[in-house]
């Protein structure tokens, strides 16, 4: 008599963790250590390569002195709101659109989402010709008849950025309008029926039963647009090159130049753990909740 | 020693323990079932006896061998899940020769065997559907099949009626209450229900926050209840538990309370021991079906008490009338016959069979009599 | 629900539904534009494009531009064409979108089956490790693919993509799992089956949508990255690299049409996956939002 348990028990016991062990080692080897060798880097003076002679903050210091990091920043509070709102708009009422029981509707929901099935490069390759005045929509307005037109943004330092909601916008809303449509679809139907029982009109019941109960597609849209939208690089890189001349830089592409190609590794370094921290602001609350309610 | 010893079994998540050093030896043939509100641990101690969950002090043993850490295979137990758990990717066939297959039983060997148990079941027409193609009650074969197959010393049935809609539950019931005459295995049923309990079992434990509250016959458990928790869990309708205080009258015990009115009434008892208690309050329990009309009344009892009391409520139920009253100042359950004449309101003289009659004392809500 | 339908209980008057209509074949015209653009610029010869209307259809249809994206346009310094880099991203894709998935398989059968105290936050870690900027990591990641001597090389993007890929097969599979009743675990433990053995025989057999689901996912994200591919492809660089080169190299004439034809080739193989599975697509999206 043994209770001691056998050793095919325990082994099965142990192989669970076994199996998990590879995957848990490497995140925290290639994300956790890497991110705490990222935020080391940003306290030393690394150039063209890491070195350890640690400076304190003069990274950070330099980084907020510099006009090209004002600027991303300026161009990412400027994109990531425009972006975030226009999404969410366009995203809720084409989904509130395409719940009116409209003919056709499988045929519209996959020509809203497709871009999102797209790379940025694509979506930057087709937006930065269509857009270019020498040949894009200027010139085919100006073709049809309407020679007054002018849309320059893409070559205008102060408009640029805009251009890069647009592409943007196109990629992602049909992505948000999917997350809506199947927040609206999970709606119980016998709540609406009793809200127009009770006497609501169409806009009154969207807007006091509807959009409230759609709360946690908002939550969940928002999470995704900003996250996208701080990570944004290769949009930036092959719509407009960060440019005309910086007026696009982004933190992302900020953060790529410094560290590559203009040998600053300490402030490149410092900039990723800025925008680590800004992502990390909103995901983690949000990635504890999920996971807490689901326990 | 028993078939299925549990000796003085403890389990504790962390600091909190959840079963207190349960004490149950089963025989051989036996069928033992677990009851209990959820949450009093009854499927934690199922789940230790299959190895599904650890053992945190104490030893569980089959057939006079420790399984403490043995693994759930290696412990010759089957189990019917509440959900059945079918794998639903495989035939009913597959289903349930699945265990012997892992057991490395020889194909010839486990087809055999699968016929056998599939007629017995009569389910033969059944092995090559999906889980999914099958009624609830066909499932509920199926998983009772996936166990027999085993041929396992000990049958573990965790809440396997449970998802069976109420008439189905009735005839499944007696369907497994036949397989255990017919094959007279050892068994260990978990449930929530109490009339399940009642009905299957050869032996009961009444199990509540963790602690094994009664062990016994069902007629143990229904007749003399432990406690309070086993009174009232026990029963449907449960059993009335009326505020009295015991009154000698020439010597003999009487149970004193108040009727709906708040007028005096005295039922005396049978049991001579109460004698004791003289002057002191205990609560007075009393089953429903122990409070009739005068000729529904037992009439083997060497003592039925008239007492005359307001109705409040009567529920006529078909086969039995349920009549609500006040005794001791909470509402008191009769079953009475069905065409008794009874109305809400009027007074009426009700028999009273205090020979069924449990004493309960209220500070330790431990039985004090018979 | 007495009447299970999937219209809303919302009816709106004839003027508001033509008005609806309008707005959503606006917004379809809207996504398709760049499309159409790209396809048909990319069957024109170049004159037809700087010389005339990029919304109208060609007077002379030509496959040069997608002959010369494929095997000749100049990239970076080589006249090879996007065939070596698409050659590139599929032998990139491939294993790393099998790796991920089996692993995440895995992951997500022991967070939800296996379950031990703690393992909450060990997915927790997982999980985050999606969500942040990959910038974080490029420098470190540089070195060490350096050391290993994968710098450059098609199995050093593999092995990024599979380390940064796990946390949302991981995902996918736990809250698919987490809806897979653990009493069936538990009845073939009973059985005698053993850790894999129960993986193998009762949870794959009915994993084939959320393995269609993680495949696209991965198959997607991993073929349309840019960012690795251009810190780590070195002479190994993937569809997207190569394509951003083609597009903006600074030298010669701009050829539109090349690069329209380039653009639709980096996007076939996406847009296939999308249009054959689209709805297993959509499903990765929402799942990636987290709630399963």
């Amino acid at each position: 008599m043994s209770t001691a348990p056998d050793f095919r028990t325990r082994l099965q016991d142990w192989l669970p963790k076994l199996v998990l062990a590879p995957s848990f080692a490497v995140t925290l080897l290639f994300v956790y250590g890497f991110i705490a060798f990222t935020v080391l880097l940003s306290f030393t003076g690394s150039k063209m390569l890491p070195s350890y002679n640690f400076v304190g903050w003069l990274n950070y210091q330099k980084l907020w002195a510099l006009p090209a990091w004002n600027t991303a920043i300026v161009n990412i509070a400027i994109f990531a709101s425009l972006y975030i709102i226009i999404c969410t708009a366009v995203g809720l009422a084409l989904a509130i659109f395409l719940d009116q029981k409209i003919r056709g509707e499988g045929v519209l929901r996959p020509i809203y989402l497709y871009p999102m099935a797209l790379s940025f490069i694509v979506t930057g390759t087709a937006w930065k010709w269509f857009l270019d005045p020498g040949i894009g929509l200027e010139k085919v307005m100006h073709l049809w008849g309407w020679e007054s037109f002018s849309f320059t943004w893409i070559k205008d330092g102060d408009m640029a950025i805009y251009t890069i909601v647009i592409a943007a916008v196109w990629q992602t809303s049909g992505f948000v309008m999917a997350m809506f449509l199947a927040g609206l679809r999970g709606i119980d139907n016998e709540i609406l029926k009793a809200a127009q029982i009770d006497g609501a009109s169409n806009w009154q019941l969207y807007r006091r039963i509807v959009i409230p109960l759609l709360r946690p597609a908002f939550l969940s849209a928002f999470v995704i647009l900003s996250h996208l939208a701080i990570k944004s690089y290769d949009l930036v890189v092959a719509l407009t090159g960060g440019g005309p001349g910086r007026a696009t830089e982004m933190p992302a592409t900020f953060m790529y130049s410094y560290t590559f190609t203009r040998n600053q590794m300490g402030i490149g370094a410092s900039s990723a753990v800025i925008m680590l921290m800004t992502i990390a602001a909103i995901m983690v609350p949000y990635l504890y909740a999920e996971l807490k309610e689901k326990k | 020693m028993g078939f299925l010893d549990i000796r003085n079994v403890t389990k504790a998540y962390g600091q909190v323990e959840v079963l207190h050093r349960v004490d149950i030896a089963v025989e051989e043939g036996e069928f033992l079932v677990l009851v209990g509100p959820s949450g009093c641990g009854k499927s934690t101690l199922l789940n230790m006896i299959a190895g599904l969950e650890g053992i945190s002090a104490g030893e569980i043993a089959i057939k006079g061998r420790v399984v403490n850490g043995v693994h759930p295979s290696k412990r010759n137990i089957a189990m019917v899940f509440q959900s059945y758990a079918l794998y639903p990717n495989m035939t009913v066939g597959q289903n349930m020769t699945f265990g012997l297959e892992m057991h490395g039983v020889p194909k010839a060997e486990r087809d055999r065997a699968l016929a056998d148990v599939a007629k017995l079941l009569q389910i033969d027409h059944l092995l090559d559907r999906k889980p999914g193609q099958l009624s609830g009650g066909q499932r509920q074969r199926v998983a009772m099949g996936r166990a027999l197959v085993r041929n396992p010393d000990v049958f573990l049935f965790d809440e396997p009626l449970s998802n069976l809609d109420a008439k189905l539950r009735v005839d499944m019931r007696t369907e497994i209450k036949k397989l255990h005459q017919k094959l007279k295995t050892t068994i260990v049923y978990v449930t929530h229900d109490q009339i399940e309990a009642m009905t299957l079992s050869t032996r009961i434990a009444v199990m509540n926050k963790g602690f094994v509250q009664q062990l016994g016959t069902p007629k143990e458990i229904y007749d003399t209840p432990a406690n309070l928790f086993v009174a009232t869990f026990m029963g449907s309708p449960a059993m009335n538990i009326i505020p009295a205080r015991v009154k000698l009258v020439d010597g003999v015990p009487h149970a004193a309370l108040t009727d709906a009115d708040g007028a005096p009434r005295l039922l005396r008892f049978s049991q001579a021991n109460l004698a004791a208690w003289d002057g002191r309050d205990i609560l007075l329990g009393i089953r429903p079906e122990a409070i009739t009309d005068p000729e529904g009344a037992d009439r083997k009892s060497g003592n039925i008490q008239p007492l005359a009391n307001r109705v409040t409520v009567t529920e006529p139920a078909g086969s039995d009338t349920f009549v609500t009253m006040t005794l001791g100042g909470r509402d008191a359950i009769a079953r009475m016959r069905a065409d008794a004449a009874v109305s809400a309101g009027q007074i009426y003289e009700f028999a009273v069979n205090m020979e069924k009659a449990v004493a309960f004392d209220p500070a330790t809500e431990g039985r004090i009599a018979p | 629900m007495a009447a299970v339908t999937q219209d809303t209980a919302v009816s709106m008057g004839r003027i508001a539904r033509v008005f609806i209509y309008l707005l959503l074949l606006l917004f379809a015209l809207f996504y398709l534009l760049p499309l159409y653009v790209m396809g048909i610029n990319s069957v024109k010869p170049l004159a037809e494009i700087t010389g005339g209307n990029m919304m109208a259809l060609p007077q002379v249809w030509t496959l040069d531009p997608w002959r010369s994206a494929w095997s000749t346009a100049q990239i970076g310094v080589e006249p090879t064409g996007l065939k070596p880099y698409f050659l590139n991203s599929i032998l990139m894709v491939v294993p790393a979108v099998a790796i991920s998935t089996i692993v995440g398989a895995l992951n997500g059968y022991v967070l939800t089956k296996w379950r031990f105290r703690g393992d909450t936050w060990v997915f927790g870690l997982m999980l985050f490790s999606c969500f942040i900027p990959f910038q974080i990591v490029l420098i470190p990641m540089a070195m060490v693919l350096g050391k290993l001597g994968l710098a450059g090389t098609v199995p050093g993007l593999v092995l990024v993509h599979v380390v940064y890929g796990i946390g949302f097969t991981t995902l996918y599979f736990r809250n698919y799992y987490a809806a897979f009743p653990t009493e069936l675990v538990r009845a073939a433990q009973i059985d005698g089956a053993g850790f894999f053995q129960i993986f193998w025989r009762i949870l794959l057999p009915v994993s084939g949508p959320i393995a269609v689901v993680s495949v696209i996912w991965q198959f997607t994200n991993i073929w349309n990255d840019f960012l690795f591919g251009a810190s780590f492809g070195g002479t190994s660089q993937p569809m997207t690299v190569a394509l951003n080169n083609l597009v903006q190299s600074s030298t010669g004439v701009k050829e539109y049409n090349v690069h329209f034809a380039g653009a639709i080739l980096a996007a076939l193989p996406t847009l296939f996956v999308y249009f054959v599975a689209g709805r297993y697509f959509v499903r990765g999206l929402m799942a990636g939002s987290v709630k399963g």
